[in-house]
């Protein structure tokens, strides 16, 4: 597999180097595995950060800027960051008025994040955690993880994020953020599966007739696999599943997600099957097509529903200006 | 019945460099099994944490304890590892070490690492975990104190994950899909006690 690197060990460092280059608006250090807003710490602003594997570009690194996160940590390829950089992302962000971690539900995640806190405490800064678990093809049971967290932290870091920059305090911050996380689901399809650098090979073999529903972001395979259908069975197929979870009405936040290897002519399609399928019964009142939560090179994409109230809309239109999101500044 | 070994800083430092060659030699299989049912990279990021841990070990003093010389690899792996494995399995070494230096035995000491990965991964046996490799090892130590009956446990504990449906982890994502597969965090696991079995057994003849 062609990969347009210099070395496999030096993709997040080679990385987190152009995104410094590309915007002067962040501060990126690249061997300290972090990227942090230019004005950072804002005094008396709660601080956001989020972090994980790296692979989902432009989460979390697109992500940071006014508006939505303070700091973002990319750990390696499809690997959470490790504790002592998620501290050192902490400490530089920290306004006086605690920082809340926003960390997707993976086991690695979860732990790395867990111990920066308890560090971070010992240095007298308060953290708060919020869990995304948004998808609905892993059973949330004792038989499991727990679902994983996907498409939703998107939602989360903007709207927390606009939260934050209105001065709200931290328990305030954290609710909305965990608000988002309840009223939104996800579910994901892969037509093909992500290649690591480092391995260079597929991490499924899927054939040319078949997909994996339920597929994760992490080039884990789905929850089951099916043969190819067209875009608008697909569609349903993810809506039902997500549906079954969470009854849609209302003013909705849809999210269709590239996996990072589909067209977006594609997503398109798949965005009109949505709107199509919703008609008459829900109201799409924002949307987001595109590349947003990618799984390297991988070709599907997902479906990410939020039930927006008018306070969360209201934060949704707020002004954001990172790499990957900006608008009304 | 045999005696517990009471290993001292140059057990332990010749099992982090046993465990660094053993799981470096053998980073393609565990990123092999880590694909079937999981994200494809437990054997390189464990090679990344041990070479870490190799290297915070051989930049210890001489007059290190056996505790210290398991904290500086725990945190180490803790630090450069990633993933859920890093805190486990630093999580575990800075345990054993705090034991080791209160107890001086290894019975104690590694039924310090298990708790420690249980209290922090919440997994118990059967859930397809390294938990189903370490708990048996631990057993066995426990009871006869023999080292090759210890890694043996480990080995077949790991083994044992083939039928499993996992229950915690990346794994416990595909369900029944799960099942028909080594568990890679049970596999890597077993080669973490044999290289310990090796280095204490080395050490001593």
């Amino acid at each position: 597999m062609k990969k347009v690197i210099n070395a496999p060990e030096d993709v997040v460092p080679d990385a987190l180097r152009g995104l410094a280059a590309a915007h002067p608006g962040l501060r990126v250090d690249a061997e300290g595995r972090f990227a942090v807003r230019g004005d950072a710490p804002v005094r008396g602003k709660v601080a956001l950060v989020s972090g994980g594997g790296s692979g989902h570009e432009p989460l979390h690194t697109g992500f940071v800027g006014p508006g939505m996160l303070d700091a973002a940590c990319p750990g390696e390829v499809f690997t959470s960051p490790v504790p002592d950089q998620i501290l050192a992302a902490t400490l530089a962000v920290n306004g006086g008025t605690g920082v809340l971690h926003l960390v997707k539900n993976y086991t690695g995640d979860v732990l790395n994040f867990q111990l920066a806190a308890e560090l971070a405490a010992d240095e007298g800064v308060a953290v708060e955690s919020v869990l995304i678990d948004d998808d609905v093809a892993v059973e949330d049971s004792t038989h499991t993880a727990g679902r994983r967290g996907t498409g939703a932290t998107v939602f989360a870091e903007k709207i927390a994020g606009a939260l934050a920059e209105e001065r709200a305090g931290l328990p305030a911050v954290a609710a909305v953020a965990r608000e988002v996380n309840e009223r939104s689901r996800s579910f994901g399809v892969a037509l093909s599966a992500a290649t690591v650098p480092a391995t260079g090979r597929p991490g499924f073999d899927l054939p040319d007739d078949q997909v994996e529903l339920g597929v994760g972001i992490h080039g884990e395979p789905g929850r089951e696999r099916a043969p190819l259908a067209p875009a608008a069975e697909l569609v349903d197929r993810a809506l039902t599943a997500i549906e079954a979870d969470l009854p849609l009405s209302g003013d909705l936040l849809v999210m269709v997600n590239g996996m990072g290897g589909t067209p977006l002519a594609e997503l398109y399609v798949a965005f009109g099957e949505v709107a199509r399928r919703l008609r008459g019964r829900a109201t799409i009142a924002r949307s987001l097509v595109g590349n947003y939560v990618t799984s390297l090179d991988m070709t599907g994409f997902s479906i990410t529903v939020c039930r927006l109230t008018p306070e969360l809309l209201r934060l949704w239109d707020a002004p954001v200006e990172t790499p990957a999101l900006r608008w009304g500044r | 019945m045999r005696e517990s070994v009471r290993p001292d800083a140059e057990v332990c430092r010749a099992w982090v460099r046993e465990a660094a060659a053993r799981v470096a030699a053998d980073r393609d299989r565990l990123t092999q099994l880590d694909s079937a049912i999981g994200d494809g990279d437990h054997g390189h990021n464990l090679d990344r944490g041990m070479r870490a841990a190799l290297q915070a070990v051989e930049d210890l003093g001489e007059t290190a304890t056996a505790g210290e010389v398991l904290a500086a690899a725990g945190k180490a792996l803790i630090a450069k590892t990633g993933g859920a494995s890093g805190p486990l399995y630093g999580g575990a070494l800075r345990a054993m070490g705090r034991s080791l230096d209160e107890s001086g035995d290894l019975a104690a000491a590694l039924r310090a690492g298990c708790d420690a990965v249980r209290k922090l991964g919440g997994a118990a046996v059967g859930d397809k975990t390294m938990v189903d490799a370490l708990e048996p090892a631990v057993k066995a130590y426990e009871e006869t104190c023999d080292l090759e009956v210890t890694a043996d446990a480990a080995t077949t504990g790991a083994e044992s994950t083939m039928t499993l449906r996992a229950r915690k982890g990346r794994a416990s994502y595909l369900g029944e899909r799960s099942v028909g597969h080594l568990d890679p965090g049970a596999a890597s696991t077993a080669l973490l006690i044999r290289a310990l079995v090796t280095a204490a057994r080395d050490v001593r003849a």
